[in-house]
């Protein structure tokens, strides 16, 4: 009952917090895209791969009172943090979820910031080029952050190190 | 000349009822239209299952490509042409990638990609950039067109301008099927200035934005976007309808992986069954071979199979009532096993169905680079989010609606032959009301 919706709870719960919409995004996808059974379907938009299913299930979680969602000014923009409330605990306790390595795959990527993951999906969304077109791909289409070749770098063998924490 | 520049000797319309007419005078888009990859989409409904709600809804893929196409062709030609931010250049580039933008999509897709784990986007670039009547059109242009309209409609390419006037919260796409959708279902929730929206679209680097001007006119968009959402797309009914066709997806699947022997083998599926999908046995696959399947799958010895496919075809939808996922979910549970308890499979007839399971996207306004938002162009050539300057559009992009349904079939719930059962099915009753 509700798989999609508990998976997606059992993801927030094994990272504690999650700040900033984009950064939970990121995570789902590079999550899915690695190995673990996420249904949301993601399409490559201006910022990256990105799912409104996901959105519109965390809306979701937030009015059932599973999710609480803060939402708090920072700079020129909002920034929502989320964790999991005592009923979403509840429901989770009562319908369980069985990912293996989710706790330590999530915590990790937690660690990291939205910026980095958003190369990180990018460089996934892109998997079946060479690694140089993915650069290329990645210096036209993300110009504004101004990603360097080292950064590009360390994003792959940060994929590196995620895939060898689910073998 | 060349082939990218060759007009038709005399331009060719199509009579549409949104549209009026659509013009075609190049030759590439002209042959494009008569591929078989194209005329396939003739054969594929707009709004899948919503014809068992809105008779009328018999809309095709087809007829929509067309007016997509038609309305990029009128953006370009009509308000584009001239303007030093647009590259004339791009002209071919961005009709073809209108016409296209929907090449990929199945049968009754929405559901038929979840149960076989399939994504339309994907099969659009294979027919794109494989060995296809398309690509052979696409490639007479230039050996790396038909990747660049593959970028384009796969948002990956660096001409986001482009992109956004197929693919953004104001794109051609979404201005042809609300127009459209509510045209064919017969509401009148789509209604919208469009020729007052092309008129104050302008081009920038990478987004089409819209003049403050014009504002009250994408504010109407906005609405009948709302309005079609909840009236038509989230339809109660039509997601019954959806419920059953991914149920007997699903039921013929696993039959397939049981061994189960089908009275008539279903060709059609067996490479979707094995997900080992081949581009050709895609394009094989239309609604009316699903639809024949499901004709015959009445007469299948699975109890389960046949009766889906029965309540498909005669239109014996399940029923269903409002669902608080967060207060009754353990009335779910209990709903489950009083099921099972009467013979009744919960798996393909007790399903919770929620909004975030449905295709279609709200206006968001884009916080904290979720979604590139509508941008108004203001007088001072500063550029504004919409939601920011309009209060109708900050009151409804800003509230949180969702939405869930438990579908199940209220006539098994009816039939009480025993005691025993009278009982159990009393039980049920009692959750359900």
């Amino acid at each position: 009952m509700l798989n999609d919706h508990a998976k997606l709870m059992q993801a927030i719960r094994v990272s504690g917090e999650i700040v900033g919409r984009k950064k939970l995004q990121k995570m789902i996808y590079i999550a899915k895209k690695i190995s673990f059974p996420f249904q949301e379907r993601f399409q490559f938009h201006f910022y990256g791969p990105y799912s409104e299913e996901l959105t519109l299930r965390v809306e979701e979680l937030c009015n059932m009172g599973f999710l609480h969602e803060v939402k708090e000014k920072k700079g020129g923009y909002f920034q929502y943090r989320y964790t999991l409330t005592d009923s979403g605990l509840e429901f989770l306790s009562d319908n369980e979820v069985d990912m293996p390595h989710l706790e330590e795959f999530f915590s990790d990527m937690n660690d990291q910031n939205a910026r980095f993951l958003e190369l990180v999906s990018t460089i996934l969304y892109f998997d079946n080029l060479p690694k140089e077109e993915v650069a290329t791909k990645v210096f036209t289409l993300k110009s504004s952050q101004r990603y360097t070749e080292a950064e590009i770098d360390e994003a792959y063998q940060y994929i590196e190190t995620l895939k060898g924490k689910v073998q | 000349m060349s082939y990218s520049a060759e007009k038709l000797s005399e331009e060719k319309v199509f009579k549409d009822p949104v549209h009026r007419y659509v013009h075609v005078r190049d030759r590439v888009i002209w042959d494009l239209i008569g591929t078989k990859e194209f005329q396939r989409l003739r054969r594929i409904r707009q709004l899948g299952t919503t014809f068992l709600t809105f008779h009328g809804a018999e809309h095709s893929r087809f007829n929509h490509s067309l007016g997509v196409y038609e309305i990029v062709r009128r953006i370009i030609d009509d308000v584009f042409a001239g303007r030093p931010e647009w590259n004339a250049d791009d002209r071919l580039l961005t009709l073809c990638a209108a016409l296209l933008h929907d090449l990929g999509h199945g049968p009754f897709s929405h559901s038929f990609e979840k149960v076989f784990e399939l994504d339309h986007e994907d099969f659009t670039r294979a027919i794109i950039l494989g060995k296809t009547n398309v690509n052979h059109v696409l490639s007479r242009v230039g050996r790396d067109f038909p990747q660049k309209v593959a970028d384009i409609i796969a948002k990956t390419s660096e001409k986001k301008l482009i992109v956004s006037m197929i693919s953004s919260q104001i794109d051609a796409d979404r201005m042809d099927y609300l127009q459209r959708d509510a045209y064919y279902t017969g509401v009148s929730y789509g209604q919208f200035d469009m020729e007052r929206i092309l008129r104050v679209m302008r081009p920038r680097e990478d987004q089409v934005v819209i003049k403050k001007s014009g504002m009250h006119a994408v504010e109407d968009y906005i609405m009948s976007r709302y309005q079609m959402y909840w009236q038509v797309y989230f339809h109660p009914v039509s997601r019954s309808a959806e419920v059953l066709l991914s149920k007997i997806l699903h039921r013929a699947k696993q039959l397939f992986k049981e061994n189960y022997r089908f009275k008539h083998e279903p060709h059609h599926f067996t490479s979707f069954f094995y997900e080992q999908v081949t581009l050709a046995d895609y394009l094989k696959l239309d609604e009316s071979v699903i639809l024949y399947y499901f004709q015959i799958w009445q007469e299948e010895d699975d109890p389960i199979l046949s009766d889906l496919c029965s309540r498909f075809v005669n239109r014996n939808l399940f029923k269903y009532v409002e669902f608080d996922p967060a207060k009754e979910y353990k009335k779910l549970t209990q709903l489950t096993a009083l099921f099972m308890k009467a013979g009744i499979d919960p798996e393909y007839y007790l399903v919770v169905d929620s909004s975030s399971d449905l295709p279609y996207d709200f206006y968001r306004p884009g916080e904290e680079e979720e979604r590139l938002p509508i941008n108004l162009l203001m007088q001072n050539g500063e550029l504004r989010e919409l939601s920011r300057e309009s209060e109708i559009v900050e009151a409804i992009s800003g509230k949180r609606r969702t939405d869930h349904k438990l579908y199940y079939p209220a006539d098994f719930l009816a039939d009480e032959s025993s005691i025993g059962e009278r009982e159990l099915k009393k039980q049920i009753r009692s959750l359900l009301e």
